[in-house]
């Protein structure tokens, strides 16, 4: 075992400065040395996101870096997100959406949407598709975490947490 | 019963914590003391194992134990398999850890139980297994000649064959003589490669074996059932064990089951007496949990000229991989009931070989049997279309039960109860646009357009609602098929609903509220759902085979029925009226004829004081209610693509997805709609992107997300999904079941689809996926072999 590092990472507005081992993972530094639980990991090989979070304010898979990279970074996590006891808006566009099921996918998933609206705030279908191609979902098939993302960009989410009769009716649709 | 919650698109009560990271899956559990246990793996399909040196490990910094199969080889006992479907079915003894010989690559050899996950997984590397490698037998087809043999210890590797004659069960006609008189016969093969089920959430298990009462975590579909194994297997008294499935990241049937790792979790926290901890990685998941489909389906049908059809036949042969799993015999017994549709076929015969080969175990996959019927029949009467030069639907609606026929009682001998095939198809035709895509694709023909466009369809149905106990009794299955709910009146009149079907992402939580709020007339806030620990929900049968809410829900609604009596007869003493008066509405009871009422809330507080009860009344509103269905209930749907072919890559893109579902009554529309999404994406990965490929050495070389394609996003179309509402008229709410309709039908809507589009150039069938290569493959011999017109 190689000898440890001593590193200093902000997480989610908090300063930790830890002895780490090289190896370790910057999501297994997240997940086991300071409980952020909410990172989640379902793959070695950094094809599912299931694990992505902000560094410095732009998307990474967690899973991809050593804890010892962020020394001296800034790292948020989908624990992080809500602000002074608000959901952000893509959580709401999630939850009004519907856009997750099991909710394995949820916070990378968010994360990685956070990353894209940052970069392109205005996005097409098909843009919010191919700027998630890094992250898998097995529940959604993914119609409605698009709908989700296109939601908090277009701004039509109510913050609130109500759901408008108009999507409720959409949804319902019988004929 | 006023109704104002069933139907409505409630936002889902199980959002909150799962959008903010505060998840309870169970690899996020941390307890005082808690050791890390990682598995050694046989890299070998097939071998004998000749010793294990474990010193190098034991040794290694940070480890605690390192158990063998030897070593456990007293207690470990056998998992197992419970739906023999034959009486003279086969099995291999299947221990958990591997004592004597390895059967597939990935099979554990022994466990390393450490201080960290790091610690036990540089340790694994340090145990050395040595082993004689056994011949292996990889392809279904070759397994069925017993030329090489999976276990040495079996004198062949068919586990069972089982047999279903319309002719002999009286069902039908013999399928004999309508094969010897077909006017036409279609005889074809198709291979439904084998899939893995691919739940994000890896499995884990935590065991805290520090008390009386063993705790077990983990990320299953079945507490119940895993409860009830782990006492039988490991001889430990069932009140002893509790098993809780806190939050679990999906299923799809791959957490249908019980789990070496379970049992060795229990097995090496018990003996170090800590809780230990079981994570396995992405590889390991995809190694060594269970696979599903993996058949080869030969099929004969015959018609009459005009497009009637008098008979199938259908030899299955079933890949069970290289152990029977919980129940992985039984899967394909579930579609074999299905072949015929929605079809009036009139003869029918079905053979299922189960075969093991040196490959991971199959198991439930999302529709289980019946995805594979589906497909098989859908691909067959496309097949008869394009023999007779019928439109393809319109040869469907010719031998489809009329929505006038039912209740129908089928060739296979299950009585469908309901249906309107169509209406769900003359809505999906107009969604579709089917006329003017059908001009494109005579145009794009004539054109040698180098992108082709095709059609595909699927009319399918399912039986779901699993299942009558009685059925399963005659199938051989060994539990039942009820459900257990409870209802439980707090004192402030708040409602506990206890329910028995563990959900993993289905929103019981949510639809289970509803369903109470409408039927005790509470506010749907006001309704906690209880589920996923053998603790608080000590009876249940959990979530599979699209059942929660037509067997689920019914006994939540029996068990809330049962609080109205009880609190009725203490209105009637409040209120000073005979019981007769007592009406129940909106949650108050009111004397008839009068202005007086006393609301639910009331006489809860009322039970819970016990001050002024009827002479002889438990002060106790709570009510238990277990459902056993009468039937399963059929829920159906007309399905169609338009799928674009690019001849010169082999490039297939979805244009256009339409699929008109009937799931009779719906309780929330958000969530029916989100089930079919979800569905429609694996039905559609099985036609195009997935498979799990071994080695002729038996490694799988799909072992890693990079090589096994679960879809991502721009893999994906947009859905344009609708419903037509026929109630099943099987259970009191008229709901059917959603969770895997959309899986069964789109798979042979899409390669009915690619086929449509390249037929004409001459390709007559492609293996699933269809991939670019194998399209672009296809087209190519079709040019060698003079398929081009």
């Amino acid at each position: 075992m190689a000898s440890s590092k001593t590193i200093t990472v902000e997480v989610d507005d908090v300063s930790y400065t830890d002895d780490v081992e090289p190896r370790l993972l910057l999501v297994q530094y997240l997940r086991e040395r300071l409980g952020k639980t909410g990172t989640l990991i379902g793959c070695d090989t950094t094809n599912c996101g299931a694990c992505t979070v902000h560094l410095d304010g732009a998307s990474v898979k967690s899973c991809t870096m050593f804890a010892v990279q962020a020394d001296g970074h800034s790292v948020t996590t989908i624990e992080g997100l809500a602000r002074d006891g608000k959901l952000a808006p893509l959580q709401q566009a999630f939850h009004q959406c519907h856009a997750l099921q099991c909710g394995f996918c949820t916070p990378g998933m968010i994360m990685q949407s956070a990353s894209l609206l940052d970069e392109n705030p205005h996005p097409t279908e098909q843009e919010i598709r191919d700027g998630l191609e890094g992250n898998l979902c097995r529940c959604t098939g993914y119609q409605n975490i698009v709908a989700a993302v296109q939601a908090a960009a277009d701004g039509t989410v109510s913050l609130d947490g109500t759901v408008s009769s108009d999507s409720e009716a959409e949804t319902a649709g019988v004929a | 019963m006023t109704t104002t919650e069933v139907g409505r698109a409630r936002l889902r009560k199980e959002d909150a914590h799962l959008i903010t990271g505060r998840s309870k899956y169970t690899d996020n559990i941390t307890l005082p003391g808690m050791l890390h246990l990682a598995m050694v793996r046989s890299p070998f399909a097939h071998a004998k194992i000749t010793s294990v040196d474990t010193a190098a490990a034991k040794s290694s910094p940070g480890v605690v134990a390192v158990l063998t199969g030897a070593d456990v080889a007293a207690e470990q006992g056998s998992l197992p398999n419970v739906w023999p479907i034959t009486p003279d079915q086969k099995a291999p003894a299947f221990p958990s850890i591997a004592v004597d010989e390895v059967a597939f690559a990935g099979e554990v050899v022994a466990c390393i139980v450490a201080r960290s996950a790091a610690a036990a997984r540089d340790a694994v590397e340090l145990v050395d297994v040595s082993y004689d490698e056994l011949p292996v037998v990889m392809d279904l087809e070759e397994a069925f000649t017993d030329k090489v043999l999976a276990h040495s210890s079996l004198d062949s590797n068919l586990s069972a064959t089982w047999v279903f004659d319309s002719g002999e069960a009286g069902t039908g006609k013999p399928i004999a003589a309508a094969l010897a008189s077909a006017e036409v016969l279609i005889e074809r093969t198709f291979y439904q490669q084998r899939l893995i089920p691919a739940f994000m959430e890896p499995r884990s298990i935590v065991v805290d074996p520090t008390s009386e009462q063993i705790t077990m975590w983990s990320s299953t579909q079945v507490p119940h059932i895993l409860r009830l194994i782990l006492a039988l297997t490991l001889g430990i008294p069932e009140s002893k064990v509790r098993v809780i499935a806190p939050d679990v990241g999906g299923g799809f049937g791959g957490k249908l089951t019980v789990i070496p790792e379970e049992f060795i979790t229990l097995m090496a926290a018990r003996r170090v007496g800590k809780p230990c901890k079981y994570t396995e990685t992405r590889s390991e998941s995809l190694q060594a949990g269970h696979h599903g489909r993996a058949q080869v389906q030969r099929l004969k049908l015959s018609a009459t000229k005009d497009g009637i059809v008098t008979g199938l036949d259908v030899n299955l042969l079933a890949d069970m991989g290289a152990y029977l799993g919980l129940i992985g015999s039984g899967i394909p017994i579930l579609g074999a009931f299905m072949y015929n549709a929605i079809y009036k076929f009139p003869a029918y015969r079905l053979e299922c070989n189960n075969i093991f080969t040196n490959k991971a175990w199959t198991g439930a996959y999302r529709g289980a049997g019946r995805p594979e019927a589906t497909f098989a029949i859908e691909r067959m009467m496309d097949e008869l279309a394009v023999e007779l030069g019928m439109d393809p639907l319109e040869l469907r609606e010719k031998n489809w039960i009329k929505h006038e026929e039912f209740p129908f009682t089928t060739v296979a001998g299950l009585e469908y109860d309901s249906g309107n095939y169509e209406a769900a198809t003359a809505k999906a035709l107009e969604l579709f646009g089917y006329d003017a895509l059908r001009a494109e694709q005579v145009r794009r023909r004539e054109t040698n357009d180098p992108v082709q466009l095709g059609i595909g369809i699927s009319t399918f149905t399912e039986m779901c609602g699993l299942a009558p106990s009685r059925v399963l009794g005659a199938l051989s299955y060994a539990a039942g098929g009820w459900e257990h709910a409870q209802v439980r009146v707090l004192p402030t009149g708040n409602i506990e609903v206890i329910t028995g079907s563990s959900p993993h992402g289905q929103g019981h939580e949510t639809a289970w509220s509803q369903l109470v709020a409408d039927r005790l007339g509470v506010p749907f806030e006001n309704v906690e759902v209880l589920h996923g620990d053998t603790q608080s929900s000590p009876r249940g049968l959990d979530t599979y085979g699209s059942r929660s809410l037509t067997v689920g829900g019914m006994a939540v609604l029996a068990a809330a029925d049962k609080v109205i009596e009880k609190a009725r007869v203490v209105a009637a003493h409040m209120m000073e009226a005979s019981q007769e008066d007592i009406e129940f509405a909106d949650g108050k009871f009111s004397v008839r004829g009068t202005e007086q009422s006393t609301a639910l809330g009331e006489i809860a507080f009322a039970v819970f004081s016990a001050h002024n009860l009827p002479d002889g009344f438990e002060p106790s509103l709570d009510s238990d209610a277990t459902f056993d269905p009468q039937n399963f209930s059929f829920p159906h749907g007309t399905h169609l693509a338009a799928m674009e072919v690019d001849t010169e890559t082999g490039q297939v893109t979805i244009r256009k997805y339409v699929c008109v579902d009937d799931v009779g009554v719906v309780v929330n529309p958000l969530i029916v709609e989100g089930q079919v999404h979800g569905g429609l994406a694996q039905g559609i990965a099985q036609a195009l992107y997935e498979e799990a490929v071994y080695d002729d050495a038996g490694t799988l070389v799909t072992g890693s997300f990079v090589d096994y394609l679960v879809p991502s996003a721009p893999d994906l179309p947009h859905f344009t999904t609708a419903r037509t509402e026929t109630p099943s008229t099987t259970n009191q709410l008229g709901a059917k079941g959603v969770g895997e309709a959309g899986t069964i039908a789109s798979t042979p809507a899409i390669v009915n689809g690619v086929l449509d589009a390249v037929r004409h150039l001459g390709v007559k069938d492609i293996k699933m996926p269809c991939s670019p290569s194998r399209v672009w493959a296809a087209l190519e011999e079709a040019k060698m072999t003079g398929g081009v017109q």
